[in-house]
């Protein structure tokens, strides 16, 4: 479902390297762990795949289902059903939350041909929804994500992972400043989007959020490459040692 | 002034003097009115201000109103659709007043050319208020008609009363009076507007006596190639209140004047405007807000977006008389500048003579937020659709804290509106 070959890429602003020669390949269905130490440019892989303009790609090649997404624009690959869940989830004032759900989700769906929703049938899809995340409705009133603690912004990005159904789910240190029920609460929402045709990419610093959602594959990411891959054990083994080991037997 | 300002009057400086000569005769008014009107022609003889007139610094009326158009003694101007469906509309059709259907209970209604006509007006009401009261100078000398309204003690008015200036091209000079009795309560819409090359001028003298609540509503959406010169007046008694919102959106030249006096205890004024700025528009809203009792209370938010060639200003003039202790005024101006070629000036002044105050304003202009921008397209909205999102949230901020979900439905239409032209 997703390549990425020989990946290379800096920020636009002053042209510092950030991702040096990244492989990696994900299928349709898999769970994919992206681990690494500050700084391994885990976060910049997120950016850099939902199409952030400050990063600019200088060689290399992202595939999303055999195409290459390089000259999408953020919606367009929106569109095409890749989804980043934000690890600082913007406030923005003045736009109601329900309004840029009926807005997000209509705007993917007109843009893959099919019909928009009507406003009850939304309203049903966002209460199942928010019910099974435990969030009020009541905070769906509010503008969007203003005023949302810490926890409630990353279940609010899972609340529109849901709604939007996409085919690639990118999540960037999802699991930072949760508490261990929150984690649990939003890690059953990923896993109840776990499926075959589905894969995931989990970003995440600690091993703790993947006790919740267990990965089928765990890649180590250092200097803007992955140096090392493996299976869920993988991430135990970092657990326990550290990345020190694993960088120096990379080196 | 002297000879020589005369001599070197602009064309429209000589077009609103001719004017005067040749439309005089038409105009309402017993011998006292006349001789106000006089007394403003004079006053216009001396020249428009230009922008070494501090209070016209970034508006140079002079340079700004290059053309005066003549009056057009038979367009026909028409009444539009009410704001809010169910307001009582009070058209004034290229400056006569057409409105005779009777109001809510409590509200007494006559036209200003019969108050005119009667004698019954205070010998400063015509008057301009300084040397450089262009906007008060103009309107008093060709006011025609208008409305005046006089609200009953105690009595709230079962609906909103839509005041219409509508012109047709041509010249139109409003003027309203509203007189709000003590403990009255009332919604007030008033709309600027028109077909065509204009020059509409309108005055508003608002009183809000002791306890009572006044919201007035003032939309301004000239065509784009017409003139326009506001003045909107209003006293404020004890424990009384008044929110005044003010869209622009139109318009070739805008001046819209706000004059407030906070003199009885306690009362509280709240200024509401987003300024919606395209084209070759300059819009300037000039405020001067007198607080001259103990416990007032005002605050001031403007929201502007500017699009194209448009120019804006906001002056914010808050004065605060020594007796006014305990003052609270808050002044904002925030400005969302979408375009290279357009601009927003905002000059706000304190001068307080009380020391137990709170005073503070700020102004803001600023882009769209990139990372704003990039979380909608995230999810799927295309540029276009996000950026209107984004803009519309900006202004929509001050129309949502309005507290009247049918008006603010119908402000919220507008701005659909105006966004699907220019976005």
């Amino acid at each position: 479902m997703l390549e990425i070959k020989n990946l290379h890429a800096r920020i636009a602003e002053d042209g510092t390297e950030i991702i040096r020669g990244l492989n990696l390949t994900v299928k349709a269905g898999e769970v994919a762990a992206i681990m690494g130490p500050n700084g391994s440019g885990k976060s910049t892989l997120s950016y850099i795949l939902a199409g952030r303009d400050d990063y600019e790609v200088t060689e290399g090649e992202i595939l999303y289902n055999g195409e290459s997404i390089l000259e999408m624009d953020p919606a367009e690959r929106a569109a095409a059903g890749i989804f980043l869940a934000f690890q600082y989830p913007l406030e923005i004032p003045g736009v109601a939350t329900m309004e840029f759900l009926k807005t997000a989700i209509n705007a993917q769906r007109k843009a893959r041909g099919e019909e928009e929703l009507k406003i009850p049938e939304m309203l049903k899809r966002v209460r199942t929804a928010a019910d099974e995340l435990e969030m009020s409705m009541d905070m769906l009133k509010r503008p969007l994500n203003v005023g949302f603690s810490g926890g409630e912004k990353k279940r609010a990005e899972i609340l529109q992972m849901k709604l939007l159904e996409p085919k690639l789910c990118v999540l960037d240190e999802t699991d930072s400043g949760l508490d261990i029920d929150a984690l649990k609460i939003v890690a059953d929402g990923v896993n109840a989007l776990r499926s075959p045709d589905r894969a995931v990419l989990v970003i995440t610093h600690y091993q703790r959020l993947l006790d919740y959602i267990v990965p089928d594959t765990v890649h180590v990411l250092y200097r803007g490459q992955v140096i090392k891959s493996g299976d869920k054990d993988l991430a135990l083994e970092l657990e326990k040692n550290g990345y020190a080991g694993v960088i120096d037997a990379a080196a | 002034m002297n000879l020589h300002a005369q001599n070197t009057l602009t064309e429209a400086e000589t077009a609103l003097v001719n004017g005067y000569s040749s439309r005089f005769s038409d105009l309402p008014g017993d011998a006292d009115v006349t001789v106000r009107r006089d007394e403003a022609l004079e006053l216009l003889k001396q020249g428009l201000p230009t922008r070494r007139v501090e209070a016209w610094h970034y508006t140079d009326l002079r340079r700004l109103l290059s053309v005066v158009p003549d009056f057009k003694p038979v367009a026909n101007a028409e009444a539009v659709d009410p704001l809010i469906e169910n307001a009582l509309v009070l058209p004034v059709l290229n400056g006569a007043a057409h409105g005779r259907a009777a109001g809510p209970e409590g509200l007494t209604i006559a036209t200003l050319a019969d108050k005119l006509q009667e004698g019954a007006l205070s010998a400063e009401w015509l008057t301009a208020s300084d040397r450089f009261d262009a906007v008060g100078a103009i309107n008093a000398a060709f006011v025609s008609d208008g409305y005046w309204l006089d609200i009953a003690e105690g009595a709230e008015l079962s609906r909103p009363v839509e005041l219409q200036n509508i012109h047709a091209g041509g010249q139109v000079h409003g003027r309203f009076v509203v007189n709000a009795a003590a403990g009255s309560r009332a919604t007030i819409i008033e709309r600027q507007t028109g077909v065509g090359d204009a020059l509409a001028s309108s005055v508003t003298h608002l009183d809000v006596a002791d306890g009572a609540h006044v919201f007035w509503i003032l939309l301004q959406e000239q065509p784009d190639d017409a003139a326009y010169l506001g003045q909107f007046t209003a006293s404020l008694g004890k424990e009384s209140s008044l929110t005044l919102f003010i869209l622009n959106s139109g318009g070739k030249l805008v001046r819209q004047e706000v004059k407030v006096e906070a003199r009885g205890e306690g009362s509280e004024f709240k200024l509401r405007g987003v300024n919606l700025l395209g084209g070759e528009t300059h819009c300037d809203v000039t405020m001067v807000l007198d607080h001259l009792a103990p416990d007032t209370v005002s605050t001031e938010t403007f929201r502007n977006v500017v699009t194209g060639k448009a120019n804006g200003v906001f002056q914010g003039q808050i004065r605060v008389a020594k007796i006014a202790q305990k003052t609270d005024a808050k002044m904002a101006c925030n400005t969302l500048l979408l375009s290279d070629d357009g601009g927003f000036s905002s000059k706000p002044e304190l001068e307080i003579f009380a020391d137990d105050v709170a005073c503070g304003h700020g102004a803001t202009v600023t882009d769209i937020e990139k990372e704003h921008l990039f979380y909608l397209m995230a999810r799927g909205i295309d540029e276009k659709t996000a950026r209107g999102l984004l803009v519309k949230a900006f202004v929509a901020e001050v129309i949502e804290e309005l507290e009247d979900e049918t008006v603010i439905e119908a402000l919220e239409a507008r701005l659909v509106d105006w966004f699907a032209e220019h976005g």
